[in-house]
């Protein structure tokens, strides 16, 4: 946990902005190039939604065969907002970190919730499956 | 008057805290990008809890009783599309406001507010009303064989699925003392205009009479055993059944069953989220002192707050990505 | 020693003129109700926090009274609490009925968790401490700040307000487990003004303000540390309140979605926590669908409440930490341990919850892993103990208050934690679960281990905040006699516990004379105690509001410590500090080799 093992001086200062009119040119080129992309992903989601909704009605064998492929689709398109839109691709370690933890606390939730659901003592299942 | 303010609401304006604009070097981050995604952290498992209620609830639920193919998946898509449209158009929102070009700013952020309108009033207007308007009765289990004609469970065995225990559709008459009974009048009112048929009230008091949704018109049609991608158009068949073997009735409120309860309260918390971001998106587009106006200043700064609004956005989409298959598709 | 930290205090002058001249200056209402001032908005949590510590170990009282004296009407007070409570509560006679029971339970719990020392040890001492001592002006979200308190206001007032409609408030346990709860206070009474509706939205404003807090928190300790204050030199308190802040944010969201789901079961009737064929008296409730579980508010409910019970502990050891390495002059045994030891138990405990539910028949194979995780997840807490424990071997000891209630803490939270371990063991804890023995476990590790270290906690910062220090004399009498009683109070639970008394009965055991019998008499030694750690307490009060006006005056380090926080002036103006600080060194560096005073400030360069 260690984002920083500098010692030099951090400015401390409110008004200090360290884009000067340079970088700030430099950065507005930067994201100008990257309009495309976000026009392309939008239309991915777009065209994956439609798949999303194609594929409901494709029988894959079981019941939680299809809501498996229902839901890979859907962390496909979460990842891609996440990733390109929420800038997490190269965004910093700092909420990478947390983020992780979330994440396998969050499937901590589900998968045990699960577990606890699905392996209970004998005779003492309160519903039917 | 930004005096009277200032002195008298000092919480309306900014302390001198370090990094409210400029990133912090070793971090890399301004604090606001930082705490954005804590609370979208949070929002994780805020939600992660209610998704995890629906696992749970669902793999729990008694085979019959958890629905499918009630939503009308046409406007459900629609939504979803609509959404997404608006995640393109904040980000370049952002973008426009970062390579400071202010017209393009509005624009974008109005197609964004009016996109999440539009997603609202969908929703309030007319998915969730129209199935306040539609009623179930799940059958007691011993009384199911009376029934058999509306719940086809011989045909559904041979298919292998699972067994049907409701039978939905328009109320139209309601036993005495119900509290659906005003409802139930309206419904025959308008039954009668459209058909011309006056065999919708029964003179028996106990009993429940349904204008029948296609699945229990036709029960045993091997074409009502999947959902359908257009809604089917109900049938005008009736069906007469006794309250002594009814389990549970009611219209597709939250009441009505687990399914509808994870489905109103998860879209819910979902459109008070959007209701939120549509809020702050109209504070960053009118000219507010911490709005447009503070384009003139500092625009970076509103930048900023574009992109932590822009992240609470695509988050809301992002849930929404999972709620829509969920619900009304698998 | 003592010559040299004099001349330090004279260097750094005796009470400061207030460095805010650069700041224009404020009315009352924005200096000290609607602040946006970490300090302010940490005094408001922590006195209103207190207040409900004292309010919520008041219903206690009442309740061992009625435990010791079953049926007996409430000395002295009797007559005012049935005025007060209303007939629902109290007799006519001025004794506590059964609703009255529970619902004083049910609230002592709650009041004392969410409303007492979570306010008083992560946001009071947080909010107050944290920016000072990592050399901020502020938090990173002024504003936040001030939202939060209000958002925990708001739910004071709520949770307040429902001792007084009809049916008093919530009677249904801190944990309010359905369906029970869902059931509760609905026969006869409004949908939304009962108590349990009303606890349920007041839980929903008070997990809001903790998650904006602790967003704020972490923020701040990532974005606001001083130049050269890097993460290893970080005070032991400020990690704490670090991995605390996490807990929250995670933990909590999920009980606020179960908080939704149980709102909704009572006034929409939806069937989330609701059984299919529930019986209410004689007959199948038809107000619910059915098709819900009771063991799906469980699961969220602990998922929260677990690692609650490590934000409830750590803030404490922080302080503990913080007062030790202080008064022993040493620096921390083990302080790199200690890190890692905190980031370990902050994960485990989201992994360990269901060890709160292993009489709902889970099976042997989830049984199995949340015991190996329960276990798991003693060894940081063991290593954070015995790190301290070993940090006072060789030390000259100054045993001042603070340092005393320190002290204390260490034991205190050893018994509390070490009568945890036969609990992790399903075999065991189905015998002992929901019996005095659980009582007694977590009383040890929140009473006399959290509790103390408060204390410890105010008696230490109270000369930063009002420039006097409390009085060591009536310091030393509140820590004696708090130590003696509440061993008294807490420590036969134990045994009545491992007899099989049962956490909830009405009359202390009475009903049960067969089983009980033997340890009964018990009830009255707790009872005493209880009256006589109350007596204390009175001491405390007494000493924290006139040492305000005639405590002795002391300069900004009366403690000869090392941390950023005994940097500012006293009190520490808006802004806090009257120059940049920069941080040269760890944080405990005392009794160092070679440097003329027995502890060398981070912020000096040599
Ligand atoms: C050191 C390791 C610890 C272990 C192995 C442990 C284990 C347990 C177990 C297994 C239970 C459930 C008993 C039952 O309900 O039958 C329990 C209850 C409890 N523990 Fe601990 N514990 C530990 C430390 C702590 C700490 C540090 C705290 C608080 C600051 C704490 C607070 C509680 C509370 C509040 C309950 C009871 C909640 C209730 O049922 O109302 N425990 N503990
Ligand atoms: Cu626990």
């Amino acid at each position: 946990m260690s984002a920083s093992h500098s010692h030099s001086p951090a400015p401390q200062d409110a008004s200090h902005d360290n884009h000067g009119a340079h970088d700030q040119a430099a950065e507005a080129a930067h994201i100008a190039a990257h309009l495309g992309a976000y026009i392309k992903v939008g239309v991915g989601l777009l065209v994956l939604t439609g798949i999303t909704v194609g594929l409901s009605y494709v029988d894959f064998g079981s019941r939680s065969m299809n809501i498996i492929v229902g839901m890979i689709v859907a962390t496909i398109k979460a990842s891609m907002v996440a990733a390109i839109f929420m800038h997490l691709k190269g965004e910093k370690m700092t909420i990478w970190r947390f983020l992780i933890m979330t994440g396998i606390f969050a499937m901590g939730l589900f998968f045990l919730t699960f577990l606890a659901h699905s392996d209970p003592i004998t005779g003492t299942s309160y519903s039917t499956h | 008057m930004s005096n009277l303010i200032t002195k008298y609401f000092p919480f309306f304006t900014d302390r001198e805290v370090p990094h409210t604009v400029s990133a912090r070097p070793d971090t890399g981050l301004y604090s606001a990008k930082l705490g954005i995604w804590l609370f979208l952290a949070s929002e994780v498992m805020l939600f992660g809890g209610l998704f995890s209620a629906y696992i749970f609830l669902r793999i729990g639920s008694e085979p019959g009783y958890w629905p499918a193919g009630l939503l009308n998946v046409p406007v459900g898509t629609m939504n979803t599309a609509i959404l997404i449209v608006s995640s393109i158009t904040v980000v370049m929102a952002w973008a426009a406001l970062k390579m400071r070009q202010l017209g393009k700013y509005r624009l974008y952020m109005l197609v964004t507010i009016l996109c999440g309108l539009i997603f609202l009033t969908v929703k309030l207007s007319y998915e969730w009303p129209a199935k306040f308007n539609h009623f179930g009765v799940f059958i007691k289990k011993e009384a199911a064989s009376k029934y058999e004609d509306f719940l086809g469970n011989k045909h559904l065995q041979e298919a292998g699925q699972n067994p049907r225990w409701e039978i939905s559709g328009h109320l139209l008459d309601a036993p005495k003392g119900s509290h659906y009974a005003h409802q139930a009048e309206h419904n025959a009112e308008h039954f009668g205009h459209e058909t011309g048929r006056h065999d919708a009230v029964t003179p028996a008091e106990d009993d429940y009479v349904i204008q029948l949704d296609a699945v229990n018109a036709n029960p045993s049609d091997k074409d009502n055993d999947r959902p359908h991608f257009w809604p089917v158009p109900m049938s005008t068949k009736l069906a007469v059944i006794s309250a002594a073997d009814v389990e549970s009735a009611s219209v597709f409120a939250p009441r009505h069953s687990t399914y509808f309860a994870t489905y109103f309260l998860i879209t819910g918390l979902h459109g008070l989220h959007v209701l939120g971001g549509i809020l702050v998106f109209l504070y960053l587009w009118l000219p507010f002192p911490g709005g447009t106006k503070l384009y003139k200043t500092n625009p970076e700064h509103l930048a900023n707050r574009v992109e932590i609004a822009g992240l609470f956005w695509h988050f809301v989409d992002l849930v929404w990505i999972f709620v829509f298959p969920i619900f009304y598709l698998l | 020693m003592s010559t040299i930290a004099t001349a330090d205090v004279g260097h750094h002058g005796g009470t400061e003129p207030h460095g805010d001249h650069h700041h224009h200056e404020l009315g009352f209402w924005q200096k000290y109700v609607f602040s946006t001032d970490h300090k302010v908005i940490g005094l408001q949590y922590g006195i209103t926090g207190l207040s409900f510590l004292f309010f919520g170990f008041l219903l206690m009282l009442v309740m061992r009274w009625q435990l010791a004296n079953p049926g007996a009407a409430v000395p002295v007070v009797g007559a005012f609490l049935r005025s007060v409570f209303g007939e629902t509560v109290m007799t006519d006679a001025g004794a506590l009925t059964a609703a009255g029971y529970n619902v004083f339970g049910a609230m002592h719990g709650t009041i004392m968790v969410f409303f007492g020392v979570v306010p008083v040890a992560v946001a009071g001492f947080g909010n107050y401490v944290v920016p000072l001592q990592i050399g901020a002006p502020d938090m990173a979200f002024p504003k936040l700040n001030m939202a939060s308190f209000w958002c925990f206001f708001t739910s004071c007032v709520i949770m307040t307000g429902s001792f007084f409609v009809k049916g008093s408030a919530a009677k249904s346990g801190w944990t309010a487990y359905p369906p029970l709860a869902g059931i509760a206070d609905l026969e006869g009474g409004s949908l939304w003004l009962n108590g349990q509706t009303i606890w349920l939205i007041a839980m929903v404003f008070n997990i809001t303000g903790s998650l904006l807090g602790s967003i704020n928190f972490i923020t701040t300790i990532i974005q606001l540390r001083a130049p050269g204050l890097t993460w290893m030199r970080l005070p032991f308190f400020v990690w704490a309140q670090f991995v605390t802040a996490f807990l929250l944010v995670l933990a909590f969201p999920p009980l606020e979605a179960a908080g939704f789901m149980q709102l909704t079961d009572r006034v929409l009737g939806t069937s989330f926590f609701m059984p299919t064929g529930l019986m209410v008296g004689q007959t199948v409730a038809q107000t619910w669908s059915g098709g819900g579980s009771p063991i799906l508010w469980q699961h969220l409910f602990w998922f929260l409440a677990h690692p609650e019970v490590y934000v409830l502990i750590l803030p404490a050891i922080g302080i503990v930490s913080e007062i030790v390495a202080n008064n022993t002059r040493k620096p921390l045994y083990g302080y790199k341990a200690m890190v890692y030891s905190v980031f370990t138990l902050g994960f485990l405990s989201f992994i360990v919850w269901a060890h709160h539910m292993y009489m709902t028949g889970m099976g042997a194979k989830v049984a199995a892993f949340f015991q190996v995780t329960t276990i798991m997840i003693s060894v940081p807490s063991v290593i954070l103990l015995t790190a301290l424990l070993l940090s006072l071997w060789g030390g000259s000891i100054r045993f001042n208050t603070p340092m005393l209630f320190a002290t204390a803490f260490l034991p205190m939270f050893g018994i509390g934690g070490l009568t945890g371990i036969p609990l992790a063991f399903n075999a065991v804890d189905l015998f002992l679960h929901d019996t005095y023995y659980v009582i007694a476990h977590f009383h040890y590790v929140v009473a006399p281990g959290t509790i103390f270290g408060l204390f410890a906690g105010v008696y230490f910062w109270y000369p930063k905040v009002t420039g006097r220090k409390m009085s060591e004399f009536l310091g030393k009498v509140h820590f004696w006699g708090s130590l003696v009683f509440i061993n008294g109070l807490f420590f036969p639970m134990f045994l009545q516990g491992m007899a099989g008394v049962h956490r909830r009965w009405y009359d202390g055991g009475v009903t049960y004379e067969q089983l009980a019998g033997p340890v009964l008499h018990w009830n009255k030694v707790m009872t005493a105690s209880a009256g006589l750690l109350a007596l204390f307490q009175l001491v405390f009060i007494f000493n924290f509001f006139t040492s305000w006006r005639i405590g002795k005056k002391v300069g900004r380090n009366p403690w000869d410590a090392t941390t950023l926080d005994w940097d500012t002036p006293t009190p520490p103006p808006h802004g806090n500090f009257e120059k940049p600080v920069e941080v040269f060194r760890g944080p405990y560096e005392y009794s160092v080799p070679g440097h003329p005073t027995d502890f060398h400030p981070q912020s000096q360069r040599d």
